[in-house]
């Protein structure tokens, strides 16, 4: 039934009725740790997985559920698992099927703390990630081995303005009975939705645009639904007898929900990367303005990159949605209502000049956050990406002449007037 | 009748109008999915009857168990199967022959001629879902484990 309204209804509405208990219209903050059994036999079938309900914040809570539901919704997915974090995010979806000594292939160009977090953590666990170039589709093929369990891809990538053809890997990762993961952080269900090209998971920091207005952390792992755990022998953790549940097997029991019961059941449960209830709250009521603020966060970015690329300073920009963009084609496809609001672009003056600029701006804030209603600057190679070597930060678009800005709603010619004024001061 | 997709109407009136339900391949073991559903229907009040010919003669969950369909003395609204696609053919035609109203095949089970078989006797059918989860999606339980639930709607749910 949900499928048949709209994005703009499903954001407001999707996993929200009003409280049964008391009626209450606005989504309650369920702010307790614990739940009540009826009586024995109900704490044993909830232990077992038996019946629905809560029984530990850490595992399910009311109110992160609303949130749950309402990003399955909008991503078209079959349901989601709240995180603490967008970090926390990547770390269950890749825990629920990876074993020390699996590998995946990633893009080169993720996010700087993801590329850490795959790169350097994830080897403590026994998980082995390639990074290839995500021009170019065939590199993920080419860098599957017979230990790879994944692909994983920014749909809209941090900060470079990259767009990867979506479709194209969805292919390769079907053909080769792996899944494709999909951080959909920056493109947000409203500009991109990844499952109607072939992702079989999408990731995200609610933190960024869901959420919205900068004040609360969070991520989700949504799962379609369609993913066939038990095509090949890899993913015997949906498929094999959960030890922890006596011998219960996800897939065979809970069919296209195995992924999501098997995401709290175990994931949250030995991971406990848990959302806040408040944290929840804040998303949930962040996402129900999402469509508006997207289109003028679009609306914005476009006119503050098409501003930058005639400015003296600036040698080039680096945002899908202007005409020069390599990545203008992929974007049509991909990302129709716009390009995001997160792009890159470089000053003449090189380093130096990028300190000068992010020290000497006034409404912009300079800081490592992206997806506020406020307009955001930062510096990567000094800040976000100096954890990188050169050649990485160069792979991932934040070379040292090289600035990012998450471009708010405020009104487009005061961004344009402090970027000015920035500029001048950094010449 | 479309068996890709059900309308919420159409499963929520099934569920409203039955009241007992014959399960084919119930299991005793209480870690296999359909000890899972029998035990959540009869928390539901529905009454739900057995059947699996190597469990005959036992109880489950506190209902006798029978060998055979046929062999089930109380009138049956709805027979659940739990048994593979190609197995489901013979089951159905003792759910016709009981005077069942509706065959319901679980997740994975899906038998276009015998559905055919079904409805040209009359009886509705639902294939490759499960009874637990489309209950509680459209009672609102399902959403308390993050599942999309399709259910959209501006009243106060009865609890």
């Amino acid at each position: 039934m949900a499928e048949t309204y709209g994005f703009e209804t499903r954001a407001i509405h999707a996993g929200a009725s009003p409280d049964p208990t008391t009626g209450a219209r606005s989504t309650p903050i369920f702010q307790t740790t614990a739940y009540v059994f009826d009586d024995a036999d109900h704490a044993a079938s909830l232990f077992n997985l038996q019946t629905y309900g809560y029984v530990y914040t850490r595992i399910g809570n009311p109110t992160v559920s609303v949130l749950e539901e309402r990003l399955a919704s909008l991503e078209g997915g079959r349901g989601a698992i709240c995180t603490a974090t967008g970090h926390a995010a990547q770390m269950l979806a890749f825990f629920a099927f990876m074993e020390p000594g699996d590998h995946f292939v990633a893009s080169n160009r993720l996010y700087g703390g993801s590329i850490t977090q795959f790169g350097r953590s994830f080897k403590k666990f026994g998980w082995h990630a390639s990074f290839v170039d995500p021009g170019d589709p065939e590199n993920f093929h080419r860098a599957l081995t017979p230990h790879s369990k994944a692909i994983f891809i920014e749909s809209l990538a941090n900060p470079g303005g990259v767009i990867t053809d979506l479709e194209a890997i969805a292919k390769i990762a079907r053909a080769a009975g792996v899944l494709l993961i999909v951080d959909n952080t920056l493109a947000t269900p409203y500009l991109c939705r990844p499952f109607e090209w072939g992702a079989d998971l999408i990731v995200h920091s609610t933190t960024k645009f869901l959420c919205g207005h900068g004040n609360a952390m969070g991520g989700a792992v949504i799962d379609s639904g369609r993913f066939d755990w038990a095509q090949n022998d890899k993913f015997k953790s949906l498929t094999e007898p959960e030890p922890a549940y006596h011998g219960l097997r996800f897939y065979e029991t809970f069919g296209d929900l195995a992924f999501t019961v098997q995401g709290h059941a175990v994931g949250l449960r030995d991971l406990g990367a848990t959302m806040a209830p408040m944290n929840a709250f804040l998303t949930i009521t962040g996402i129900e303005t999402l469509p508006l603020r997207m289109e003028r966060h679009c609306a914005n970015a476009l006119a503050v990159a098409r501003y930058l690329e005639r400015h003296k300073a600036v040698s080039w920009v680096s945002y899908a949605g202007l005409d020069s963009s390599p990545y203008r084609a992929l974007a049509q496809k991909y990302l129709p209502k716009g390009a995001g609001s997160v792009f890159t672009f470089g000053l003449k003056g090189g380093y130096a000049a990028g300190v000068k600029l992010v020290e000497s701006v006034e409404l912009l804030s300079h800081l490592a956050n992206i997806g506020d209603t406020r307009s955001l600057i930062i510096h990567p190679a000094s800040t976000t990406h100096r954890q990188l070597t050169e050649d990485q930060q160069v792979a991932a678009g934040a070379g040292p002449d090289v600035v990012r800005l998450s471009i708010g709603i405020e009104s487009e010619p005061d961004i344009i007037a402090d970027l000015e004024r920035g500029l001048a001061a950094s010449n | 009748m479309n068996h890709d997709r059900y309308s919420d109407a159409y499963l929520r009136a099934i569920l409203r109008g039955v009241k007992t339900i014959a399960m084919v391949g119930a299991s005793p073991m209480w870690n296999r999915p359909s000890f899972f559903a029998m035990k959540y229907l009869q928390a539901k009040g529905f009454r739900v009857i057995p059947v699996n010919p190597q469990a005959a003669g036992t109880e489950i969950l506190g209902e006798k168990c029978y060998a055979d369909l046929a062999d089930v003395p109380d009138p049956i609204d709805m027979v659940d199967i739990f048994r593979r696609s190609e197995a489901v053919g013979p089951i159905v035609d003792a759910a016709i022959a009981k005077g069942a109203r509706i065959v319901w095949m679980q997740i994975g089970v899906r038998n276009d001629e015998a559905a055919a078989r079904a409805e040209a006797a009359g009886l509705q059918v639902v294939m490759n879902r499960c009874p637990k989860i489309e209950y509680s999606r459209l009672h609102g339980e399902l959403a308390w484990s993050g599942v999309n639930t399709g259910i959209i709607s501006s009243k106060r749910r009865k609890i």
